[in-house]
C-alpha cells in the first residue's frame, strides 16, 4: 500500500527546495568537476588505462557515479534534519503508510541526483567522448536506476542516526570507500582480493559498470556483463527499500 | 459518547516508569486538560494517543479505534500541534499547509479554500507566501494549528501550545481554540503545566509523576480545596469581628490587620458582610482557590516550584533508553 498523494507531495516539497537553493546545486556540481579535471586532468599525464581511452576519459562514468552517491545520499541524509527540526514528526502522524514515505523519499532523491548527472553526461564533447543518440538516454535510465539504489540505501543508514554529528562519519566511513572502492578511479580487477570483496559488495561498483557499458560500448572492458549489473541493482534497491520501511515502523 | 478512551495505560522506558495505569475518557465536542509539572507523563500520554509510541500495558482508543492496532484510522481522526515547531522552514506557510493537504489527501477541489480559510481563522492569510523561517514564536504556532485543522480531525491534540510565546499571543492562540471548538465542534486535548490557561477546559486531569491524581471540571476541582476566602479591614477590626461571628455564625481571623474568612458564595456574600458591620469598611476583597491551590493540596507542592533537574532527568534517562534499545 504506497499512497501516491504522499509520494507526489514528498518529491514536490523536495523539489522546491532543490530549485529554490541555487547554492546547493552549484556545490554538488562543483565536485564532480574538480575531480573530472583537475584530478582526472592531471592523472591523465602519468596513467594511461589502454584500451585506447585517457585517464579522464577512463573516469567519466565515475565521476557520474561520484554526483549520483553524493547527491543521493546528502538528499537521503536530509532525513536527519528532518528528524531534528521536527518535520518527520508531522510525517509520521499523517495518515499514510511507511512504505510511502520511503519511496517518495528515495523518488525525490533520485529525480534530484538523475538531474545532475545529466548536467555532467552532457559534457561528454569537451573531453573528447563520442555519444549516439541513443547512448544517451540509455545513460540516463542507468543513471536513474543507481540513483535510486543509493538513496533508498541513504534512507536506510538515516533510519539509524538520530543527530547531524554523525554526519561526518557517514561521509569518512561509508560514502568515501564506496566511490573508492567502485571502480570509479581504477579498475575493480586491479584491487587486491580483500578490497576486491568489499568492491563487489558496494552496490555502486556495478551502476558505475552499467556506465561503462553504455558510455564505451565496448572500447573498455568492464568487469561484470551488463544484465549483472541491473539486476544487482534492481535486487539491492527492493532489499534497501524494504529494509527502510521496517526500520521507519519501529516504534520505541 | 466517549470520543477518546484510555485504560490502565501504561508505559515504562527501562526502569523508569513514564506513565503508570492511567484511565480516563473524553466527551466528543469537550476542551479537555491534561495538566502536570514537566516530566509528568503528559507528552509520552500524547505520543501514545497519536500512534508514535506503542503502550507497555493498557489500551488507548480513538474515535472507536485502537491506538496500537489501527495507527491509520487514528492518524486520519486527529490533528496534532507539537511541542517544539514541525514546520517546514525553508517553505512558506502555504506551501507548508498544502504539503499537509498532500499529505491527509484533502479532495483536490477542496483544497486550496480549506488552505484559505485556516489562514484567515488564525490571521496569517496576508503573511502566506512568507517562508516560515521569518515567522515569529506565536506566528508559527498559530500556523500549525491552522495546518492541523485543514483536514478537520474530530480531535486536536495541543501540546503545551503557548509554552515560550508572549502573553499577547497566547491570548490569540486561545481564542483560536475556543473558537475551534464552538465553529467545527473538534474536540480539544491540551497539556499545559500553567494552570491558569486550564481554565476555559470544560474537564481537567492532573497528572504528576505518571499517576493521574486529581480530575473533574476546574470547579469541582476547586471546590475539593475550599470556597472562597473574604479578606475585610474595618475602622475597629474587634467589633467587627464579633459581629460577623454572631451573624454568620463563622469562625473570622485576624491577620496582619484584616480580617479573613471562609465563604462558599463569596461574591454574594460581600454586600452582606459590608451591611453587618454598618458600611464601615476600609477595604474588602476575595481570593477564589485557583488550580495551583488544587496541585498544591494534592502534591504538597508548587507545580512549577520544582528545579529543573527533576525534569532534565526523566528526559535523560528517556533519551538514554532509546540510545540502549533504539
Amino acid at each position: 500500500m504506497v499512497e501516491a498523494n504522499a509520494v507526489y507531495v514528498l518529491i514536490a516539497r523536495d523539489f522546491k527546495k532543490f530549485v529554490r537553493e541555487k547554492s546547493r546545486l552549484v556545490s554538488t556540481l562543483a565536485r564532480p568537476l574538480i575531480w573530472l579535471f583537475l584530478v582526472g586532468g592531471g592523472m591523465s599525464r602519468f596513467v594511461s588505462p589502454g584500451d585506447g581511452v585517457t585517464y579522464m576519459q577512463f573516469i567519466f562514468p565515475g565521476i557520474l557515479g561520484m554526483t549520483i552517491l553524493f547527491s543521493s545520499i546528502f538528499s537521503s541524509i536530509s532525513i536527519i534534519w528532518d528528524k531534528e527540526f521536527g518535520l518527520m514528526k508531522e510525517i509520521l502522524v499523517a495518515p499514510v503508510s511507511r512504505l510511502s514515505i520511503v519511496i517518495g523519499k528515495a523518488l525525490s532523491g533520485t529525480i534530484i541526483s538523475t538531474i545532475q548527472c545529466a548536467i555532467i553526461l552532457f559534457l561528454f564533447p569537451f573531453i573528447g567522448i563520442k555519444l549516439g543518440l541513443t547512448a544517451i538516454p540509455y545513460t540516463i535510465a542507468i543513471a536513474f536506476l543507481l540513483a535510486f539504489c543509493i538513496s533508498a540505501l541513504g534512507i536506510v543508514i538515516a533510519t539509524f542516526i538520530e543527530n547531524m554529528e554523525s554526519f561526518s562519519a557517514i561521509m569518512n566511513f561509508i560514502v568515501m570507500p564506496m566511490f573508492f572502492l567502485s571502480g570509479a578511479m581504477y579498475p575493480v580487477q586491479k584491487l587486491p582480493d580483500i578490497l576486491k570483496l568489499v568492491a563487489k559488495l558496494n552496490p555502486l561498483t556495478y551502476g558505475i559498470d552499467a556506465l561503462k557499458h553504455s558510455i564505451f560500448r565496448g572500447s573498455v572492458v568492464p568487469d561484470f556483463p551488463l544484465l549483472a549489473d541491473l539486476g544487482v541493482l534492481a535486487v539491492s534497491s527492493i532489499v534497501f527499500v524494504i529494509a527502510a520501511g521496517y526500520f521507519f515502523e519501529r516504534k520505541k | 459518547m466517549p470520543i477518546i478512551k484510555v485504560e490502565g495505560l501504561s508505559k515504562k522506558f527501562g526502569e523508569l516508569t513514564a506513565v503508570n495505569n492511567v484511565s480516563f475518557e473524553v466527551e466528543e465536542g469537550a476542551i479537555f486538560g491534561f495538566l502536570g509539572p514537566n516530566g509528568a507523563g503528559k507528552t509520552t500520554t500524547i505520543s501514545i494517543l497519536c500512534t508514535l509510541l506503542s503502550p507497555t500495558s493498557g489500551r488507548a482508543s480513538i474515535a472507536g479505534h485502537d491506538c496500537a492496532k489501527e495507527p491509520s484510522e487514528v492518524r486520519k481522526a486527529i490533528g496534532i500541534v507539537f511541542q517544539d515547531t514541525t514546520l517546514d522552514k525553508d517553505l512558506t506557510a502555504y506551501e507548508n499547509l498544502m504539503f499537509h493537504a498532500y499529505l491527509y489527501d484533502v479532495k483536490k477541489g477542496e483544497m486550496r479554500k480549506r488552505i484559505d480559510d485556516a489562514l484567515h481563522f488564525v490571521g496569517l492569510f496576508e503573511r502566506r507566501d512568507d517562508l516560515v523561517k521569518k515567522f515569529s514564536g506565536g506566528m508559527k504556532r498559530r500556523l500549525e494549528v491552522a495546518r492541523g485543522i485543514i483536514h478537520r480531525p474530530r480531535v486536536l491534540f495541543l501540546d503545551e501550545p503557548t509554552l515560550g510565546l508572549d502573553p499577547q499571543s497566547r491570548a490569540n492562540l486561545w481564542e483560536f481554540i475556543i473558537g475551534l471548538q464552538r465553529e467545527y465542534n473538534t474536540t480539544i486535548f491540551m497539556t499545559t503545566h500553567y494552570m491558569e490557561e486550564a481554565e476555559v477546559c470544560n474537564k481537567i486531569a492532573i497528572i504528576d509523576n505518571g499517576d493521574i491524581i486529581a480530575s473533574g471540571t476546574p470547579d469541582e476541582l476547586k471546590k475539593t480545596v475550599g470556597g472562597d476566602v473574604i479578606y475585610i479591614n474595618t475602622p475597629d477590626n474587634q467589633k467587627a469581628k464579633l459581629e460577623i461571628e454572631r451573624l454568620f455564625n463563622v469562625a473570622v481571623t485576624e491577620k496582619d490587620n484584616e480580617l479573613f474568612l471562609p465563604a462558599l458564595n463569596g461574591d454574594a456574600s460581600i454586600p452582606e458582610i459590608i451591611n453587618a458591620v454598618g458600611g464601615k469598611v476600609l477595604s474588602v476583597r476575595l481570593q477564589r482557590p485557583t488550580l495551583n491551590d488544587v496541585f498544591l493540596r494534592m502534591t504538597g507542592r508548587q507545580i512549577r516550584e520544582q528545579n529543573g533537574s527533576a525534569e532534565d532527568t526523566v528526559r535523560e534517562s528517556v533519551r538514554a533508553y532509546r540510545r540502549r534499545h533504539g
